[in-house]
């Protein structure tokens, strides 16, 4: 175990696998607590799949791999998902969870198309569709973490500038919408943030486990908490020891992918939650039920 | 049978059984269970090859089979602990589990010939050159049965249990009020669709089943109103899907499977613009026709209170509205025969018989249930 710590302070891969997990555990943590209590702990999922179609638009009319282009086009196309479901959900009678399918299986489904429109050009190969959906944290190098840090801080700056009205947002959007608030601007603005914390994640995770990212954290640290200041600070905590951890034990042997191990991580501090947590742990409501049960029930 | 005919064939034996099931779940509001399984059976299938050695189509099934109802209850037991949200639920599970299934591949299974993107996003273009060959005897393509299997499945679950589903469905109270079990209902359903999900992704892929879950029948919701018809819709839009996105794929030489799902995006996008009921343009001109009918009745209000008739400019100046919407809204109120306007001065119109009062009447409170 020292030999790892050593490594996570002086080894360069390590050091970048290990930071860059804990930005994406720190901003997955924070923003999804917000998605997790608005019942949208999907909406990562289908804006994580609706990047694909903008990453290889992007490719398409940049030519290049530079990763700075590819994160604007997922961002990009992950935004116009977005706005796609909000249109969805307001204007039609389709409820949120086949608004979020919808965009997610189209979205992807036309990236595909494009996709293989880029392979038969000889432009790339199929190597992209794999790094896209599974990540490769491995390969993160020093300005990815750069990138991944400053995206990530300035969509906490936003939470932290924007928390009271977030906050209302949640749990009361017609009590804002009284209050004068512009609801639907920060509905929006509080889905493209979860937008970024998606694009954070995409290169070190892949697309699937961006997602585990952004609820697992967050419903661990409900079950310690029932205030939601508290509950931000806990997940994040979560999600960036999920991410340091993640990255340390799949750099302590060979053929340990980092994302799954992560997310693995991340499930272990979940359930333990749900035994254990203090406000709501299912250990403390057996023991409660027991005690007042009468005698003869036990 | 021509590599045509067999891949869109193919297509449509996923787009029905789909298109049935998939209406249920748009309606039940569980549309990204099929999502979840689709992804969660992984390590079930890592865990058949470990067992069996080898990844047969058979193993694979059996093993994606057993993990699709594992993730159902899951979901399940996790939501009922009251600790966490159904969508939260579903996340949770399916991204643990498919986390699970990558990490087993990475380390025991690396040196091994396990296509991890073939086995979550099989090639519907492989379909022709898959046949069945029990005792050297040629059956056909090998996913006219397994798909086959799997649409008579949902099918016969749909035809037996369609009253319960309908039931279970729209008023889960009023199921268990009938002795029905809403609880055994829903597992079935879940049974069924991840047999759909695991015998359809084999073939086609999973983009292609969950599109083809979710996307027609929410189109269909869009354009009916009974279950029957909601069906009926979303199989024929699925399979319209099938057979034009495999031309689409042949005129432009991209991926089939996600040509068939940019169709179904496009024919649903269709539908929530046009249905006459339920699109967007039909909504937005509804509230503009009644926005229109709301400033008429206020024409005639604040008419009514200056004593039946007033000069144009009074009216405007008493409505504080702009000359040129008093002027919009008088040229649609005299059409309609409310008002009649001489010489600067607007009037209200009597009415010429019973009959024509009765229909503004009844027009106007009709309307505006509050308004006299």
């Amino acid at each position: 175990m020292p030999e790892i710590l050593h490594e996570l302070v002086f080894d360069y891969t390590i050091r970048n696998v290990a930071l860059g997990s804990a930005i994406l555990g720190v901003a997955g943590g924070v923003l999804g607590c917000f998605a997790v209590l608005r019942r949208q702990s999907l909406m990562g999922d289908a804006l994580a799949h609706a990047t694909l179609p903008g990453v290889c638009v992007a490719f398409m009319l940049s030519g290049s791999r530079a990763s700075v282009w590819l994160l604007l086009g997922a961002a990009v196309s992950a935004w116009i998902g977005a706005l796609v479901i909000l249109a969805i959900v307001r204007g039609t009678r389709i409820k949120q969870d086949a608004a979020l399918g919808i965009v997610l299986s189209v979205f992807f489904g036309a990236g595909v198309v494009l996709l293989t429109a880029i392979a038969r050009s000889g432009a790339a190969g199929q190597s992209g569709l794999d790094r896209f959906l599974f990540g490769q944290a491995a390969s993160l190098i020093w300005p990815d973490v750069v990138t991944m840090g400053a995206l990530a801080g300035a969509a906490l700056l936003a939470v932290a500038v924007l928390f009271k009205e977030f906050k209302l947002l949640a749990f009361d959007p017609a009590f804002a919408a009284s209050l004068g608030y512009p609801v639907r601007v920060l509905d929006v603005l509080l889905t493209s943030l979860i937008v970024v914390a998606v694009i954070v994640g995409i290169q070190a995770v892949g697309v699937v486990l961006v997602v585990a990212l952004l609820i697992i954290p967050a419903a661990s640290a409900r079950q310690w908490t029932d205030r939601l200041s508290v509950m931000v600070l806990i997940s994040a905590l979560f999600g960036a020891a999920s991410g340091v951890a993640g990255a340390l034990i799949s750099a302590s042997g060979a053929n340990l992918p980092t994302g799954p191990l992560i997310v693995l991580v991340a499930t272990g501090i979940f359930l333990l939650s749900l035994v254990t947590g203090r406000r709501r742990g299912l250990l403390w409501s057996f023991l409660r039920d027991r005690r007042a049960a009468p005698e003869g029930l036990r | 049978m021509s590599a045509d005919l067999v891949i869109i064939v193919t297509g449509i034996l996923v787009a029905v059984p789909c298109a049935l099931l998939g209406t249920l779940l748009v309606l039940r509001q569980m549309a990204m269970v099929g999502d979840a399984i689709s992804h969660a059976v992984l390590p079930g299938i890592v865990l058949a090859f470990f067992i069996s050695g080898s990844l047969g189509p058979l193993t694979a099934l059996a093993g994606a089979g057993v993990f699709g109802v594992l993730t159902a209850v899951l979901i399940q037991a996790l939501r009922d602990t009251g600790r966490v949200r159904e969508d939260s639920s579903i996340g949770i599970v399916f991204t643990a589990l498919f986390a699970l299934g990558v990490f087993l591949i990475s380390k025991f299974a690396s040196s091994v010939h396990l296509d991890l993107e073939h086995v979550l996003y099989g090639e519907i273009a492989y379909a022709p050159i898959n046949p069945l060959v029990v005792g050297g005897t040629y059956l056909g393509p090998r996913t006219f049965w397994t798909l086959g299997i799997v649409t008579v499945l949902a099918a016969g679950l749909v035809l037996a249990l369609y009253k319960e589903l309908k039931v279970s469905t729209f008023d889960p109270a009023l199921a268990t009020a009938l002795g029905l079990s809403p609880a055994l209902v829903h597992y079935l359903l879940m049974g069924a669709v991840s047999v759909t999900v695991v015998g359809a992704f084999d073939a086609v892929g999973a983009i292609l089943v969950v599109a083809f879950l979710i996307v027609p029948p929410a189109a269909a919701y869009l354009v009916t109103e009974r279950l029957s018809h909601m069906m009926l819709v979303a199989v024929l839009l699925g399979t319209v899907s099938a057979v034009a996105g495999y031309y689409l794929a042949a005129a432009l030489d991209v991926a089939i499977a996600g040509a068939m799902t940019v169709v179904a995006g496009g024919l649903f996008a269709l539908a929530a613009l046009l249905s006459p009921a339920h699109g967007l343009l039909a909504h937005a001109a509804r509230r503009y026709r009644s926005r229109r009918a709301f400033a008429r009745e206020l024409v005639l209000a604040r008419l009514a209170a200056l004593g039946g008739s007033a000069p144009e400019e009074e009216l405007a100046r008493a409505l504080g509205w702009e000359r040129r919407e008093l002027a919009r809204t008088l040229r649609s109120a005299a059409r309609g025969g409310l008002v009649e306007t001489a010489g600067g001065e607007v009037r209200v119109r009597r009415a010429r018989s019973g009959a024509g009062r009765e229909r503004r009447r009844g027009r106007s409170t009709a309307r505006w249930p509050g308004w006299r």
